[in-house]
């Protein structure tokens, strides 16, 4: 049970610190906003990634990819959360290249993760149907239509979903409304007839998309994994999906601290700096007692999944996120309170970890829907 | 290492023909044995394995052997612990001179003092308490007020001691007492003294959570040998500070310490059953036991990545610095959770209509909110963090 990293994981830190922060540093975000970005993303941050191999940081070297385990996705996604920097790497790899990897069938794995690695292809997957995260609550419909499925549906929140060239399709072929049984995961392409993608607009200006699919044509080849059996897929895939937006997490928790706490010691009222006031002292010391509870779990959690501690991941999983949310939100919210106006001003930066972090609490579930999970795993 | 593979072998051996049956169940809370002058064992076994224990040295494995101690190295101790583990073997002696007043004897006294006092802790001969806070020095610790005046050989002591653990029990004091009184903390000594002076009244303390083993101690011109002072004339803070740090080693312990029990969630159901789903029929208990299930975890494995990076060489264990404060705050909201879920049968003092283990949990409760108050404040913790860790600035 490795709860520190070894000499290769410091490495990788070491460097995706350096690229991202010289790449995509917090102004680079703000250009981004600001000029209504088509992308959305960091373009040349995204290039340079994929130079690095950091796309295809957890998929198999046979695929093209660098095979380095999950822990490297995460100390990546740790990094991009301290810029807010942008990128296809939750919605194309952390999601969709997972899901591919543990449910994709031979030809599936050789066609779509080699283009995946080199980014020449983006995916994602499109789940939510309403405002509250709950993956198997599905009712978009794929019904059997010639040799393959005519898909009906709404889906919201869809990560890069106006970006993405192919999506993930998570659609009712059997079941009740709630049932775990009876949900079918689909690859479908964009361009296929009968699809709408429009561009949502969220608070952390971060791109998400609401598609809608109006009897949708796929093949029977287009099915990942077995039919009714999607959610034996998506449930591991979105464990690690919550556990590297956990990362992510730490990594803007870790900022929002460290630039708070510098402000704390320069900032001057009364004659005296305001980090001498033991009101201020005693909450900076309640962060970094969650920042360490935090830290300590996210690694844990990471390390279980290279150490195939597969049957821990449920719970580790969703501790882990529930965890993160809590600090992110503490954190974010007192990073603001403690800057005082200043931190209220669009021109400062900190308000946009604030945004940020609401959206990636809600990602992926938030710590109400893991504390439910978690109740319901452990048999209360 | 050949060396140390026979260590263990003899080891086992020894402690196969010497731990006694009865001290490889379960520890029962009477039968901790602290030792002392007036000691008695209500399972005799106990007092055999003490007496075994210390005449090896083994209640104190790495003390050297000439103070009485096992004369270990740190991997003998490892295999020694990891032995005792595998029989499942009680410890054969608690004693805050094993964990606190040791140490810094080892560290700061003269070598008579040594002599005479580790082989009577080694072998639980002597059962030491603690004279720190008084009723005007908790927190501010360094404004105690006890005085020693030098007579000649002797010191004479006045003043009063407050939460002097089991005092009534004690044989002998290690006790701050001033001798400078134009300074603060360049004013105070240790001291070591019997508890039989005359002069030395023991009153115990009633909490609110009942009986408890703190006693207030007064001295009324005690007199104590001058050679009973350990380490320099008024720079006993040195030693205060340092013996507090092995103090608050162990009462951080909470999170980890606590016997297997039965899971919180499964005393819930017990009191508010449960719904058609088999969940907990109480949605705000049930996310409140939740959140405490991830916290609890998440200090378990701080404690453990600490370990791991301190081994590592990693860091600077500042982590460490936040065990004591979210260990109190952990068990102080477990036990919160726990009354709140009984209703009203958690809030029972004595006599009929509630069952042991109920009162036990309504005293726990009372007692644990003393988690955050004993060996530094919650809000000392945080002043220290906040200067030493995060580097904030002092007014």
């Amino acid at each position: 049970m490795a709860l520190i990293l070894n000499e290769e994981q410091i490495l990788l830190k070491d460097s995706a610190k350096d690229l991202i922060s010289a790449a995509a540093p917090v102004t680079e975000f703000r250009a981004l906003r600001d000029s209504k970005d088509a992308l959305g993303y960091a373009k040349n941050l995204w290039t340079q990634m994929i130079d690095m191999g950091w796309a295809g940081i957890c998929i198999p070297e046979e695929f093209g990819g660098l095979d380095f385990g999950f822990h490297g996705l995460g100390i990546v996604l740790e990094e991009t959360g301290r810029t807010l920097a942008a990128s296809p790497l939750v919605a194309s790899i952390l999601v969709s290249a997972t899901a591919i990897t543990l449910g994709g069938n031979a030809a599936q794995k050789k066609q779509l993760l080699p283009k995946l690695a080199e980014g020449s292809l983006l995916m994602t997957l499109a789940l939510d149907e309403t405002s509250h995260f709950s993956p198997h609550r599905i009712e978009t419909r794929a019904e059997a239509s010639g040799d393959g499925f005519r898909i009906t549906g709404n889906k919201v929140f869809v990560l890069d979903g106006h970006i993405a060239d192919t999506f993930i399709v998570a659609a009712r072929t059997g079941g009740g409304h709630h049932d775990r049984q009876g949900i079918t995961l689909f690859l479908v392409d964009r361009a296929t007839p009968g699809i709408t993608v429009t561009r949502t607009r969220m608070v952390d200006s971060r791109n998400a998309a609401k598609i809608s699919f109006a009897d949708v044509q796929v093949s029977a080849s287009a099915v990942l994994g077995e039919l009714n059996k999607g959610a034996d897929i998506l449930d591991p895939v979105l464990d690690r999906a919550a556990l590297g937006l956990a990362a992510e997490m730490l990594g803007a928790s870790l900022e929002i601290f460290e630039r708070t706490l510098a402000y704390l010691k320069e900032r001057t009222q009364f004659d005296t700096k305001i980090g001498s006031f033991q009101a201020l002292q005693h909450r900076a010391v309640d962060m970094y007692c969650n920042l360490e509870l935090s830290k300590s779990i996210l690694i844990d959690a990471l390390s279980a999944l290279d150490e195939g501690r597969d049957a821990e991941l449920p719970v580790l999983a969703s501790s882990a996120k529930a965890q993160l949310c809590e600090t992110l939100h503490q954190i974010s919210s007192e990073g603001v309170q403690m800057h005082g106006g200043i931190g209220m001003t669009d021109e400062h930066e900190i308000g946009f970890f604030l945004k940020r972090a609401r959206v990636a609490e809600k990602t992926f579930g938030d710590a109400g829907y893991h504390y439910d999970r978690l109740a319901t795993l452990n048999g209360y | 290492m050949p060396e140390l593979e026979q260590f263990r072998a003899d080891t086992r051996a020894w402690l196969e023909a010497n731990c006694p049956a009865s001290m490889r169940t379960p520890m029962v809370a009477d039968e901790t044995v602290w030792g002392g002058r007036n000691a008695s064992y209500k399972n005799p076994d106990s007092k055999l394995w003490l007496d075994r224990m210390g005449a090896k040295g083994w209640t104190a494995p790495m003390w050297p052997a000439q103070y009485g101690g096992g004369g270990l190295t740190m991997a003998e101790n490892a295999v020694l612990e990891s032995e005792l583990r595998r029989i499942k073997a009680r410890p054969a002696l608690s004693s805050f001179g094993l964990w606190m007043l040791g140490p810094v004897l080892l560290e700061f006294a003269n070598e008579e003092q040594k002599l005479e006092h580790l082989p009577k802790i080694v072998r639980g001969d002597i059962r030491w308490c603690q004279g720190y806070s008084e009723p005007g020095a908790g927190s501010d610790l360094a404004g105690l007020q006890t005085k020693a005046v030098r007579d000649g050989d002797e010191y004479v002591i006045n003043g009063q001691k407050v939460w002097t653990s089991y005092a009534n029990y004690c044989d002998w004091i290690f006790c701050l007492v001033r001798t400078d009184t134009s300074v603060k903390h360049n004013g105070i000594s240790f001291m070591l003294f019997d508890m039989k002076s005359p002069g030395v009244t023991v009153k115990p303390i009633q909490l609110i959570s009942g009986e408890s083993p703190f006693c207030e101690t007064f001295f009324d011109d005690v007199r104590v040998p001058a050679r009973n002072q350990v380490g320099e004339l008024n720079k006993g803070w040195t030693i205060a500070k340092r013996l507090l740090q092995h103090e608050r080693t162990n009462i951080g312990d909470f999170g980890t310490a606590q016997s297997p029990q039965t899971p919180m969630h499964e005393q819930a159901k017990k009191y508010l059953g449960e719904d058609a789903q088999g969940r907990l029929d109480d949605a705000a208990m049930r996310r409140e036991i939740a959140k405490y299930q991830v916290r609890q975890k998440a200090y378990g494995l701080t404690y453990a990545r600490v370990g791991q990076e301190l081994k590592a060489g990693l860091g600077d264990g500042a982590a460490s610095s936040i065990l004591k404060a979210v260990g109190a705050e952990l068990n102080k909201h477990r036990s919160e959770m726990l009354i709140d879920m009984m209703g009203t049968q958690g809030i029972g003092w004595e006599g009929e209509g509630f069952n042991d283990w109920e009162i036990m949990q309504t005293r726990g409760w009372l007692r644990s909110k003393a988690n955050s108050i004993e060996g530094g404040t919650t809000e000392i913790n945080k002043n220290v963090v906040a200067k030493n860790v995060l580097g904030l600035p002092t007014k």
